[in-house]
């Protein structure tokens, strides 16, 4: 583990404990960026797309970069720059109950379209909408398709009502791959489709899925040698973003597999921002994507309690793997669309509530906790009956927070901080199975 | 004696509660939190002892003196406010004695005696007062010090100052550096001299209880000289952090509202608490476990601060609210809970000719539609329904909950305290109380 010093503006500064995995990490990104904004002096097509049904093997075949606008509004609210982003959009006239990532994006671009290396982004060559799941995915990318007036390809995904997925449903998508997605794609980059190379693309996402679910599943042992949540934005980092399919990501996630399989061996609990967690006093399932403006803060409100999350459903909202699904060489196109049908929120609340029941029996978790966000109708719709039926099934107690994605004005520190304590007090009552609390009387 | 105590340390007021080895209530204590968390706390657990030593009396009295029966509760009143009176005057002299010191420098230059003759004067002036302001019957527009003294201070130093010449304004200048300073200096510890003053004067100027004044003096100085040991002490409440306790020593509210809730209705499922700055829905087991809440993050609209803000809109106190909107024969309809808002609202409503009272009635509806979407939340109501926070005490909010709760959830038993703003502190105390007599810090 190496400690290195994070700097932050109007802050002393702090220094952040962070693991190997996670200093590799910050140089691959850091990477991406530079390719990202150097894509136009080498002549490299550019495609902006969405982390759920992110179909990165695909237009790796094509020799085009990926651009992620939510993983670029993550950046920004962790680097204290989305809140200003935010105002702007606003001032361009978005409303303030719009998706915070969306503003967060459009702001940027108003202010200059600036990567965190400092130079400009490339404008899109393609717009690939990956998921319409979420219906403010569409409208943002037809505020970008206003603006930068390039090709655009919509993959039209089918939810799953009924909860699974239906020979109709994966052969639709794949006519879509076929007729729409890949002509296009070829169309825009000129470069011609080989299945081949996808295939080899597939098989090396499905490696570094194996150990990134090896990973997570580590976290079955008491104590948990990883945090799946806090700790999890940076293990899922690469597969939901612009890595997958390359062996950049095979590489990043046995690096990963062989630090946490050394925690595990030692008894270590997660690395936390100021070091090993302590003594691991609860262990938690989370629902809900967590507050990227103010993410130290409130994963400090867990570490501090002796808190970990053992399972979250965020991490599975670009790509479900942990029960078996793998990106497979053999079925090409089937499997991607299977993947695409497949990420969490894509899933009914049926679906989400046995998820997240096998997560608190599986992962022997005391309890769940929803961090419900604000701008984010997808993830928030039917979080309290979620909730409830949870509760129901478990009998583990649960909690209910709110704040935003990337929008500081929503983190009401003081009150989140309060509810987080009393819950944990409450999971202790449950523990200590007193129903003596009367007695007294 | 061994005592289990619980504070609560709210956004307006600390409240403390003292609990017996059986857990039962021995005395409560309330102060305003005067953004001095430590000096309030210490303040509201020196009053609940003040209630404790008359619980002790009343349980001795009880056994030692059985011709009282029948006058018990009027004598421990008087008992009280001869204690009360005793008390005030010792913060008169100190009040007295720091105002002096504050008459030096150059401001005073060639008035000090002047100045020092005056404030003199004036603490006769209120000393002589105190008998009348805590004979039994008397109204006093407060019970904190600062509220009765300032008030009577202010007004007797400016007729005193003018006979004699001195500027009333030097006058106000030392009192301003004083009160403070004596209000976040709680009276002395002797609070059994000033109970055997009390008592002296009891028996020696009312005969009417016909009681024998050494067997009396006995048994209440019995009760007196218990020892009380604070064996274990739980706080709660916004203030908590801000205090040196440890954190087995600490209790989310939630929690504590919860427990104490039980305590006081042990048939509570479900607990509804509006305070100042929130509001809170807890669903609680039958042993008083708390098994969910809910509370608002983002927004705080339709907590007792909004109550506040529409009363200075109208220009009236607090409390006049309530009674104000039962008078409505009609509700206006009011969608929104937003503080700021309100007052937007009120004046239109007042515009488009409708009555104060009716506005009123609408208001407080829709505070109490907002509570409600947050129980509904928690997991609706069940049976019992326990009301408490200071908006409990506000009878059209009460009018409008009941028969929202008929509406939504049909007959359900609703629980309202007279001494709910103690629930919290209850709560804690229960805490200390468990974890000293179940072996292990309070769960």
């Amino acid at each position: 583990m190496t400690v290195i010093t994070t700097s932050r503006a109007k802050r002393p500064a702090q220094e952040a404990a962070k693991d190997d995995s996670m200093l590799k990490q910050k140089t691959m990104m850091a990477g991406h960026y530079d390719r990202l904004t150097s894509a136009r002096e080498r002549g490299q097509k550019v495609c902006s797309t969405f982390v759920p049904g992110n179909l990165n093997e695909l237009i790796l075949c094509f020799d085009m970069a990926n651009n992620l606008p939510e993983v670029n509004a993550i950046q920004n609210g962790l680097r204290k720059k989305s809140g200003q982003y935010v105002m702007e959009a606003e001032k361009l006239g978005h409303s303030e109950d719009v998706c915070t990532y969306v503003k967060s994006d459009i702001g940027m671009m108003a202010k200059g379209n600036l990567a965190p290396n400092g130079k400009p982004f490339p404008d899109p060559d393609l717009l690939l909408l990956s998921y319409t799941g979420c219906f403010t995915f569409m409208k943002w990318f037809e505020l970008l398709r206003e603006q930068y007036k390039c090709e655009t390809i919509m993959l039209h995904t089918p939810y799953e009502g009924d909860g699974k997925i239906t020979d109709n449903m994966r052969e639709y998508m794949v006519k879509q791959l076929k007729e729409e997605v890949i002509p296009k794609l070829e169309k825009v980059s000129g470069v011609k489709f080989d299945i081949d190379r996808l295939r080899e693309n597939l098989r090396r996402s499905a490696k570094a899925e194996d150990d990134l679910v090896y990973v997570l599943q580590t976290a079955k042992n008491k104590p948990s040698p990883i945090d799946a949540y806090f700790g999890g934005i940076y293990y899922i980092g690469p597969i939901f973003g612009a890595f997958r399919g390359t062996d950049d990501a095979i590489d990043y996630y046995q690096t990963l597999r062989a630090e946490v399989q050394d925690r595990l061996d030692n008894g270590r609990g997660p690395v936390t921002p100021e070091g090993d967690m302590g003594e691991e006093k609860y262990r938690l399932v989370t629902e809900g994507p967590p507050n990227y403006t103010s993410f130290r803060d409130f994963w400090k409100m867990f570490y501090d309690e002796g808190a970990v999350v053992v399972a979250s459903s965020y991490t599975k909202v670009g790509g479900v793997y942990d029960f078996g699904f793998r990106h497979d060489p053999d079925r090409p196109l089937e499997s991607l669309a299977e993947y695409c049908l497949g990420v969490y929120t894509n899933r009914s609340l049926p679906q989400r509530v046995d998820m997240l029941v096998n997560y608190v029996n599986e992962y022997q978790a005391d309890g769940l906790l929803i961090n419900s966000i604000k701008s984010c109708n997808s993830f928030s719709a039917g979080q309290l009956l979620i909730m409830r039926e949870v509760e129901k099934r478990t009998g583990k107690p649960a909690a209910f927070v709110e704040s935003d994605l990337v929008d500081p004005r929503y983190f009401s520190a003081a009150n989140i901080k309060n509810r987080m304590e009393s819950y944990f007090q409450m999971v202790d009552q449950k523990r200590s199975g007193s129903s003596t609390a009367g007695e007294a009387a | 004696m061994k005592t289990f105590i619980g504070i609560d340390l709210g956004s307006t007021t600390t409240k403390a509660v003292l609990l017996d080895e059986n857990a039962q209530i021995l005395g409560r204590g309330i102060t305003n939190s005067r953004s001095n968390y430590e000096t309030a706390t210490r303040v509201a657990k020196l009053e609940a002892m003040v209630d404790t030593r008359l619980t002790l009396c009343r349980r001795q009295l009880k056994t030692d003196v059985p011709e009282l029966q029948e006058n018990l509760d009027e004598f421990l009143t008087r008992l009280e406010l001869g204690f009360r009176c005793e008390q005030f005057v010792e913060q008169l002299n100190d009040l007295e004695s720091t105002c002096i010191d504050q008459v030096t420098g150059e401001r005073f230059a060639g008035q000090e005696t002047a100045v020092t003759d005056v404030l003199a004067s004036v603490f006769d002036t209120l000393r002589g007062e105190a008998p009348a302001m805590f004979a039994p019957g008397a109204q006093r527009m407060s019970d904190f010090f600062r509220d009765i003294a300032g008030s009577r201070y202010l007004t007797v130093a400016e007729q005193t100052a003018k006979q004699a010449g001195v500027s009333y304004e030097l006058l106000l200048n030392v009192y301003d550096k004083s009160i403070i300073e004596v209000e976040n200096r709680p009276p002395s510890e002797d609070m059994s001299g000033k109970f055997l003053r009390s008592l002296e004067q009891l028996v020696r100027n009312a005969p009417e209880f016909g009681i024998e004044a050494q067997t009396v003096e006995a048994s209440v100085k019995g009760a007196l000289d218990i020892e009380l040991e604070e064996a274990y002490l739980v706080g709660t409440g916004y203030g908590r952090v801000t205090l040196p306790f440890s954190k087995e020593h600490i209790r989310s509210e939630i929690l504590c509202h919860g427990l104490g809730a039980h305590m006081m209705y042990p048939g509570t499922r479900t607990v509804l608490d509006i305070g100042g700055q929130d509001t809170k829905g807890i669903q609680v087991d039958p042993g008083g476990i708390v098994e969910n809440f809910q509370m608002n993050d983002r927004c705080a609209a339709g907590c007792g601060r909004y109550l506040g803000y529409i009363a200075d809109e109208m220009k009236m106190g607090l409390h006049e609210l309530g009674p104000m909107a039962m008078k409505a024969t009609r509700t206006v309809r009011i969608n929104s809970t937003c503080t700021v808002f309100a007052g937007a609202e009120l004046r239109d409503r007042l515009a488009l000719g409708e009555k104060r009272e009716d506005i009123l009635a609408g208001l407080h509806r829709a505070i109490v539609l907002r509570a409600m979407s947050i129980i509904s939340r928690s997991g609706g109501i069940r049976d019992q329904f326990t009301f408490t926070g200071g908006v409990a005490k506000n009878e059209a909010a009460v009018r409008e909950l009941k028969k929202l709760v008929k509406e939504n959830y049909g007959e359900v038993t609703i629980n309202i305290n007279p001494e709910s703003i103690y629930t919290g502190a209850l709560g804690a105390a229960t805490f200390a109380h468990r974890a000293l007599n179940e072996g292990s810090i309070a769960r």
